[in-house]
């Protein structure tokens, strides 16, 4: 195998077909004929963001109502259509985006896209199924609010992002959930979905002038007027001091505990410095850093390591642990720690060529089927990366210099104003 | 496109799939030990899941913190899993990198160190992995079930062990059982992707024919008796939400009615996906799905059967809604249950079931890792002809046949009823 062979099989200018309709959707298709099968994604302007405080919860009762119901089709013929050929279609939320996932055997793709349309342009959120669909929305509520996890990672956002719009759950509360009524999901359908900001991206074994030609005929005519506009993040305060909280749920046997800060936004210039410092911190091999003193060294976790979140707006920069209940003080300080080494000594050489080596040498993997060639494009189109951003890859990684590591790191931790987050007994 | 598959048997006892496909450069080698929780007594509960665990943790030649770190620096991605029926190891890699995770399997299959230390360390890594699956409801529902329905056989424990065991169990235990099971004639190697056969075959001879084999790993022989009447159980926790499992006694993968059963499993509660990296699809039009969750007895329903070596069970787990009693949906759930064994399903129902898993097929065949995953995981319960006959077995079944099958095994008096009650209680 030669490198040559190697990079031509990232997806580049050469074979991602793009084209803008005319009523603004964006279309990016790449073909892959090695299966009979499919994938659409994609992503559109309607997320959690334009949620009122006391509607939380609204953008993403509406994305789950989108097939519960539309002009053409009931609940039930929906999804006969659907799986009744093996093809699946589901839409989630977002902060700034919601976006949906589908796939199907090749041959499907125009039913598949049929029912995108149709739950996007039409959905009449039949009164019956609302009610249905509430009620599993609060018992998921009940579930989370049990979820040592889920609560952990719901606190520590309510730390991190106090007064900006990141602190809020997307999924909302069951006080929230409980208030948004049948027309509030009817308007915000039709004051927030349309043609422009909605982003497909399909893979798999169609040609792209296929593709396009398909995308055309299922959502070319959709227009809408008036379709409202993002608003604007409030600037985002950032801690003067540590600050934890221990959210209690009595009876469980482990605690998620959460250590972090602020991270970068994928589009700041120190994002791939901050991704291989990550990487080193607490992913590498077996979790990084963080993983070889608490789990390796320690024993005290099954799962301790880190992560960055870098999307539209400033993200996250966390260490995720699940502990024992008596063990969560001493991980604790075995992650301070860590990350105090981080900032003040950065990253080894050694451990610099092993992260580069290995974030080139996975790209080929992680692109490997129609579902991870569709997110690529889907980043490539909401970063504004370029399409030959994979093919460019390699030298962007290699780009990073150990000082870029540090300098990335003390900009963005300062062990001494963390967000602390546990929950658990 | 080349996508025949060889089979070879070392002089070793070691049987090697190879499956040369060339649509990206990448390889996915797979070695599986049919070792699991089966092959676990008393006291050593949880040994098989543990040995994987220490598989991590080195050889003289593969020191731990090398091993760890060797695979990632060549962008590889690793792991392993422990079943009831098997233990599996796979490494993906860029196509010109594979040679570091065949020389990996090929060391470890005799040579880890298990060092003292090693195992201590681990044996509370394990301890906090438990105690994250016991914040789960459903895995405190799903052990007390599966505890019920075997008495004797040694499914009767999960993979991760009982606590008590994970307590006491030493590193000699831990060797012995690496060194019982870990052999070139107990196990099987897959490897799928962008290769050339003979080459690759050459290289495996060279790095794995020279391990001797071992004498047949003594099997346990405790076959569970017949189920004469159904078992009830509840288990209590925290929470606001109830569950039901409901488990009916399955066959093994290889008997010809689990083709009848998948096609039933579709129906009733949407296809089960075997891939292990690939999605599967909604069930919002399956019966259970229409008769449960749009009756608003559940707020949700799934139900799956897996391929295993000795009998085991097809489970539908039930969330129970808010506003409704266990009880309630199990009647519910009792009376789809009739329909299917006493009405002949029609012919667009199978034919459905039918297309249903030729798309999660294609959607598995996309992805190489999925592909040697597949290759091996036939192995362990049949063999690889399983899996490349299963649609056109599929595709023979009649409506005869899924009638037959529910009426033999969806008996009420051979199944077990679990109920996860929550301390909160009912919130209506």
């Amino acid at each position: 195998m030669t490198m040559q062979k190697a990079n031509s099989s990232l997806p580049g200018p050469n074979d991602i077909y793009r084209e803008v309709l005319p009523n603004g959707v964006t279309v990016l298709t790449r073909s892959n004929f090695n299966s009979p099968s499919v994938v659409v994604s994609g992503y559109f302007d309607a997320g959690a963001l334009f949620d009122p405080d006391e509607k939380l919860g609204l953008a993403d009762f509406v994305t789950s109502a989108l097939m519960r119901g539309t002009k053409q089709r009931t609940f039930d013929q929906i999804y006969q259509e659907l799986e009744s050929v093996g093809a699946s279609l589901g839409f989630n939320t977002g902060v700034h985006k919601s976006g949906f996932n589908g796939r199907s055997l090749a041959e499907d793709l125009p039913l598949l896209l049929r029912l995108l349309s149709e739950a996007l342009t039409a959905p009449t959120f039949p009164k019956t199924e609302m009610e249905k669909l509430r009620a599993q929305l609060l018992t998921g509520l009940a579930i989370r609010a049990e979820d040592t996890s889920d609560m952990a990672s719901m606190v520590f956002d309510g730390i991190l992002f106090k007064g900006h719009p990141y602190s809020r759950p997307e999924d909302g509360h069951p006080e929230t959930v409980t208030k948004i009524s049948r027309a509030e999901l009817a308007k915000f359908h039709r004051g927030h979905y349309g043609p422009r900001g909605l982003v497909l991206a399909i893979v798999g074994a169609v040609k792209p002038e296929e593709a396009v030609r398909q995308v055309k005929r299922a959502l070319g005519g959709w227009q809408v007027k008036g379709q409202k506009e993002a608003p604007a993040l409030p600037p985002l305060k950032l801690l003067k001091k540590t600050v934890s909280k221990h959210h209690r749920i009595p009876g469980k046997s482990q605690s998620d505990l959460i250590i972090g800060t602020t991270g970068p936004m994928r589009r700041d210039p120190e994002f791939m410095a901050a991704s291989v410092g990550n990487n080193i911190l607490g992913q590498f091999g077996m979790m990084g850093r963080i993983g070889d003193v608490v789990r390796e060294k320690s024993g005290l976790a099954y799962y301790a390591y880190s992560s960055l979140s870098a999307g539209l707006g400033p993200g996250s920069w966390e260490v995720n642990a699940g502990v024992n209940p008596q063990s969560v003080k001493k991980a604790w300080d075995l992650i301070v720690d860590e990350l105090k080494r981080f900032v003040q000594e950065g990253v080894t050489a050694d451990e610099l060529a092993d992260t580069k080596a290995n974030f080139v040498g996975r790209l080929p993997i992680s692109l490997e089927s129609n579902g991870g060639v569709a997110s690529a494009l889907l980043n490539i189109e909401r970063h504004d990366l370029g399409l030959d951003y994979y093919q460019r890859y390699e030298g962007l990684v290699n780009e990073v210099d150990r000082e870029a590591v540090l300098n990335t790191a003390r900009k963005f931790i300062d062990p001494d104003k963390l967000a602390i987050a546990v929950a658990g007994p | 496109m080349k996508n025949n598959h060889t089979e070879t048997i070392l002089s070793n006892g070691l049987k090697v799939l190879l499956k040369e496909i060339h649509t990206a450069p990448i390889i996915s080698s797979w070695v599986w030990y049919r070792v699991g929780s089966r092959d676990e007594v008393q006291g050593r509960t949880g040994i098989s899941h543990w040995v994987e665990h220490m598989q991590f943790k080195g050889t003289p030649h593969f020191p731990a913190n090398i091993l760890d770190k060797a695979i990632s620096r060549e962008g590889g991605s690793w792991n392993a899993f422990t079943y009831i029926d098997w233990t599996a190891y796979f490494e993906t890699m860029p196509a010109d990198k594979i040679d570091l995770a065949l020389r990996l399997e090929s060391d470890r299959m005799s040579n880890s160190r298990f060092e003292p230390d090693e195992v201590a360390s681990e044996r509370t890594v394990i301890m906090s992995e438990r105690e994250g699956h016991e914040n789960e409801p459903l895995f405190q529902l799903g052990e007390a079930v599966q505890q019920t329905a075997f008495r004797v056989h040694p499914y009767h424990h999960e993979v991760i062990g009982d606590m008590a065991d994970l307590r006491t169990m030493t590193r000699e235990d831990l060797y012995n059982h690496y060194r019982a099971f870990y052999l070139p004639n107990n196990a099987v190697m897959a490897v799928a992707g962008d290769f050339d056969t003979q080459t690759m075959l050459a290289r495996i001879r060279e790095l794995f024919e020279p391990i001797p084999a071992g004498e047949e790993p003594a099997r346990l022989a405790r076959p569970e008796p017949s189920q004469n009447g159904e078992v009830r159980l509840s288990v209590e926790g925290p929470g606001a939400t109830s569950y039901v499992q409901v488990c009916y006694r399955f066959p093994v993968a290889s008997h010809p009615d689990f083709f009848p059963l998948s096609v039933l499993d579709s129906l009733l509660a949407g296809p089960s996906n075997l891939n292990m990296f690939s999605g599967g699809i909604s069930n919002k039009t399956s019966r259970l799905y229409r008769a449960l969750v749009d009756k608003e007895y559940v707020v949700s329903v799934h139900g799956g059967a897996q391929a295993t070596v000795d009998p085991f069970l097809y489970t539908i787990t039930m969330t129970i809604h808010p506003r409704r009693k266990p009880e309630e949906a199990l009647a519910a759930l009792d009376q789809e249950i009739q329909r299917v064994r006493e009405e002949k399903v029609s012919k667009e129902e199978i034919a459905r079931a039918i297309k249903q898993a030729r798309a999660l097929f294609a959607y598995g065949s996309e992805n190489i890792t999925n592909q040697g995953f597949w290759m091996g995981y036939a192995e362990m319960f049949a063999n690889y002809n399983w899996f490349e006959t299963y649609l056109d077995k599929l595709s023979a079944v009649t409506a005869k046949d899924v009638q037959r099958v529910a009426h033999e095994y969806f008996k009420p008096q051979r199944r077990v009823v679990g109920t996860y009650i929550p301390a909160e209680g009912r919130r209506a």
